[in-house]
């Protein structure tokens, strides 16, 4: 089977289709004024790389970033958005004043990465098709309770942690809200 | 598959959220930058992952971790978020300056003085 540039198959250009989707939303979701629609674009960026986990064969990977950024993540952005009565239309205070040192710092991290992957991965191929097998629920669960039950475990614990973390956090007139003396004005 | 395609995607979506984190000043819209920086190295995993498709698939296994980690990651910075606009009504992240070092510009006589004792240690 032959390999080039020239002659892509459906699999590449549907990645690359998809991938240009995924970066203009990006984009989108870094440059756009109006913070509401930052938060749904970023639910097409979130759709679009799980179609790209579907072009590289891990498809549980794919339905679990669905349910969880396109779902989860952003209702939770949402509501963030709501509580702290973040404005609603356009507003230009969104962006820091001067943004040339970020859109340098973005490309030159940009240009360093391209250049070391292009270099270092030029002439490697690789079959999506046949790791379709570990993408499957049945293949990521074996591995998962086989040789990753440990950091499983661990994980769940941190989530248990991160659920009491918020509750404290968040909760109105508790050992933190005694700290601010302006809490009462601004409820 | 060319095994670029993937590799330069992830690359470039990093930068991505590179520029926004350091671009935003609402602290949400970091929010959003770091998930894609979340998102660019899940896809890099991936990747490698049917790449290189050890027997462990340490790849998507990774994968699933990173993104458990930032769901609680998310749930609990955006409750710091809203404890910050509940204690200082905005949440602006150019406007908390309480830990930065006061800025004190110097008077010229002040400069002379700092001179001069610099130079008496000197002697």
């Amino acid at each position: 089977m032959s390999h080039g540039y020239l002659s892509p198959t459906g699999v590449e250009i549907a990645f690359v289709l998809v991938g240009l989707v995924t970066l203009g939303s990006g984009l989108l979701v870094v440059t756009v004024k109006n913070l509401v629609y930052a938060a749904l674009w970023l639910i097409v960026c979130m759709g679009s790389i799980a179609v790209e986990y579907l072009l590289l064969s891990a498809e549980l990977l794919a339905w679990i970033q669905v349910l969880i950024y396109g779902g989860a993540v952003i209702v939770l952005f949402l509501f963030g958005l709501m509580l702290t009565r973040a404005p609603i239309g356009p507003t230009e205070e969104l962006n820091v004043r001067n943004r040339w040192p970020a859109a340098i710092v973005g490309l030159g991290a940009a240009g360093t990465l391209v250049t070391v992957v292009v270099q270092a991965y030029q002439h490697t191929w690789f079959d999506p098709r046949g790791a379709v097998s570990l993408g499957s629920a049945q293949a990521l669960g074996g591995q998962l309770f086989k040789y990753w039950v440990l950091p499983f475990e661990v994980l769940s614990v941190l989530l248990l942690a991160a659920l009491v973390g918020a509750i404290v956090l968040s909760r109105r007139g508790g050992a933190l809200g005694a700290q601010a003396p302006n809490e009462e004005a601004e409820a | 598959m060319h095994a670029v395609y993937p590799l330069v995607l992830g690359a470039l979506l990093f930068a991505i959220g590179l520029y926004g984190v350091l671009a935003r000043r609402s602290a949400i819209a970091v929010l959003m930058a770091i998930e894609l920086l979340l998102n660019a190295v899940t896809l890099n995993l991936v990747s490698f992952g049917a790449i290189l498709r050890d027997q462990y698939g340490m790849g998507q296994i990774f994968t699933l971790f990173i993104i458990t980690i930032a769901a609680a990651e998310t749930g609990l910075g955006l409750a710091i978020v809203l404890l910050l606009y509940r204690q200082r009504a905005t949440s602006d992240l150019g406007e908390q300056r309480e830990l930065a070092e006061p800025v004190e510009p110097y008077d010229s006589d002040e400069l002379l003085a700092v001179d001069e004792v610099e130079a008496g240690a000197a002697r």
